[in-house]
């Protein structure tokens, strides 16, 4: 049981940790709720289906398909829509909330609302101190490390993780420098796109693939980045975990475990939200603080 | 006595465009049953009017105090199954009359705003929003855990009827619904010489920290809101639980919060007026786009989509700004196509 704990959590936590660092990065740099975020990694797991399993390409190239196809999109979509209305907060919170409910339409339209699964990459498993580990939960764990090793070495050292860094902490002044600011706006959504694509191709053979699964995760994304502090990356990271863990726990200990998950994970959101609230790794802006 | 008042309905609901409608509106409201009592629009119009008071209390509590409220359904949900189990009483105590349980249902969402609030006064911006998407979805696992009191998926069936007929279902629900919605708009005009809250409420929304600095208690001003807000939604909640005749997990779920965000940010979020042409534009579009299913949600959203793009504030807002025009001198409203203001003749150009 335990060991079933473990391997869960991870792999669920690095999922998280995907969809929630996305999330994260656009509310940090523009300020605003993304909310089609989740949308984008239920497009992704569909690219893989059809891909893979309709058109039969190989595992590298429906992966790879999919990412660009998706990122794109995703491109699209704040060119399009987000761009032009980013002034008002609540207006982008419901145009993004209306688009997620389109892209949800549109692959219910086309792909119609049957239960679809995608081939898995790799069979077999492993055995570590005799316990059993699919290598396709072993590919997710190592694709979600790279990636995530790829975003750090991007935000630290390059000069357009510097120049995003820059424009989250005070847009006006990035402007001022020389920043071009609604170009950093589109890197990062198509970064954040990105990284749902890829947590969204990831699991993609994991799961029962239906154009409401966006639904899921949605809630989840919303709690990490709360909990772990809103436009902190080592929180997000940290903040998918931890909940992940505490869903995973719930699920095996609790006879309604699958019930109360998520009533449990946001239970702990909340109280520590009202002891920090700024939640684990916040920062506290000057201006903001009452 | 009589002649001035006639005088002040012209000046103040006559002589201003958006009042003006307003208030033909409401008497038409009166007077559809005279043109069509089929039951189907009826009921459709039932529902419009729950809805306009959830979507208004909606408002009341995040358009004015800036904070986005994801979890409007815990409201709903908390009063529709607080009257639901009053009044099925059977397990529990004795039978709730229809006109006890629906108040009592109202102040236990009061409560529940209050609670709601606790955090609220430590938390700002999104982490609030964030929190607030919290609760009914805590209190949903807590439903489906515990089948035996609350019904699980089924919820609680078997409730009184509101009367005995559509009609007087209708009147009921337009007269609920006028009445709260007026409270509402009065309790957040800043013009009000009655009440003091309306001006409060803009300031806190305009610069909470210049509004703490001129001596507001801005954390109490916040917990009203969330007291007025919750027991209005509260009502909105009991009436519906009483209308269907069941109160089921539905009250509570993610998709209800969002409806009162997108029907009053497509009316055009704080104005109070915004989500009552919100609801009665998109509820009954989406019960008209029934007849082509499988294109209804996309139809719908296509529509919020490219209506915000072109009107960011709203769609009530911007026809408001369309037609009136504010005097720079005296910051009268008037018509449109006044050259001159109508009270100090000020040139509105």
């Amino acid at each position: 049981m335990i060991e079933g704990i473990v391997v869960n959590t991870l792999v669920k936590g690095g999922v998280y940790a995907l969809l929630a660092l996305g999330f994260s990065l656009i509310f940090g740099v523009a300020r605003v709720l993304q909310l089609s975020h989740t949308a984008f990694y239920m497009l992704a797991a569909y690219g893989i289906f059809y891909f893979a399993e309709q058109l039969g390409l190989a595992p590298v190239w429906s992966i790879t398909a999919s990412i660009i196809i998706t990122t794109g999109i995703g491109l699209l979509t704040y060119k399009l829509f987000i761009d032009r209305v980013r002034e008002h907060h609540a207006t982008v919170m419901l145009i993004t909330l209306a688009l997620a409910i389109v892209f949800q339409e549109i692959m219910l339209i086309v792909f119609t609302g049957q239960y679809r699964s995608a081939p898995a990459f790799v069979t077999g498993y492993w055995s570590i101190l005799g316990v059993k580990v699919s290598y396709q939960n072993l590919l997710i764990l190592g694709g979600v490390l790279i990636v995530l090793g790829i975003i750090w070495v991007l935000l630290s050292k390059t000069r357009l993780g510097i120049a995003i860094r820059a424009t989250a902490q005070d847009t006006e002044i990035a402007n001022l420098m020389g920043i071009n600011v609604s170009t950093i706006l589109l890197a990062v959504m198509g970064i954040a796109t990105a990284l749902a694509a890829v947590a969204g191709v990831l699991v993609a053979p994991t799961l029962v693939l239906e154009p409401h699964m966006l639904w899921s995760p949605f809630v989840m994304v919303m709690a990490i980045i709360t909990l772990g502090g809103l436009g902190s990356v080592k929180g997000s990271v940290v903040g998918a975990f931890i909940l992940a863990f505490v869903e995973v726990l719930v699920v095996y200990l609790l006879p309604t475990g699958a019930f109360l998950k998520l009533a449990v994970a946001l239970l702990v959101m909340v109280v520590v939200l009202i002891f920090r609230p700024e939640g684990l790794f916040g920062v506290v802006f000057e201006e903001e603080r009452l | 006595m009589l002649s001035r008042f006639f005088r002040d309905f012209q000046g103040d609901v006559i002589a201003i465009p958006g009042r003006l409608i307003a208030l033909v509106f409401f008497v038409l409201l009166f007077l559809i049953p005279a043109f069509t009592q089929q039951p189907y629009i009826l009921r459709t119009l039932i529902f419009a009017n729950m809805f306009v008071i959830f979507a208004v209390s909606w408002d009341f509590i995040s358009g004015y105090t800036g904070q986005i409220n994801f979890g409007h359904a815990l409201f709903f949900g908390v009063a529709a199954y607080t009257s639901a189990m009053l009044n099925r009483g059977a397990p529990l105590g004795p039978h709730w009359p229809i006109w006890a349980s629906i108040p009592v249902g109202a102040l236990a969402a009061t409560a529940a705003g209050v609670l709601m609030c606790l955090p609220a006064l430590r938390l700002r911006g999104p982490y609030l929003a964030l929190v607030t998407l919290a609760f009914p979805l805590i209190l949903l696992g807590v439903i489906f855990a515990n089948t035996q009191f609350t019904g699980g998926e089924l919820g609680i069936s078997g409730l009184d009827r509101i009367s005995d007929s559509k009609m007087a279902d209708y009147y009921i629900s337009v007269l609920i619904m006028i009445v709260s919605v007026f409270i509402m708009w009065k309790l957040t005009d800043a013009k009000s010489g009655l009440v003091r809250t309306g001006i409060i409420l803009h300031a806190i929304r305009e610069d909470e920290i210049a509004a703490r600095a001129s001596g507001i208690n801005t954390i109490r001003y916040k917990l009203f809101a969330f007291i007025v807000g919750g027991f209005f939604a509260g009502i909105a909640g009991g009436l519906y639980a009483h209308f269907m005749r069941i109160a089921g997990p539905s009250t509570l779920e993610l998709t209800l919060s969002f409806q009162a965000i997108i029907w009053t940010v497509f009316g055009g979020i704080v104005s109070i007026y915004g989500p009552v042409v919100g609801v009665y534009i998109l509820y009954p579009l989406m019960e008209f786009l029934r007849v082509v299913p499988e294109y209804r949600m996309l139809i719908f959203a296509g529509i919020v989509v490219v209506i915000l793009l072109f009107m960011p504030e709203g769609i009530a807002v911007w026809i408001r700004d369309k037609m009136e025009r504010e005097c720079p001198r005296c910051k009268l409203t008037n018509v449109w196509w006044r050259r001159t203001c109508r009270a100090c003749s000020a040139s509105l150009y």
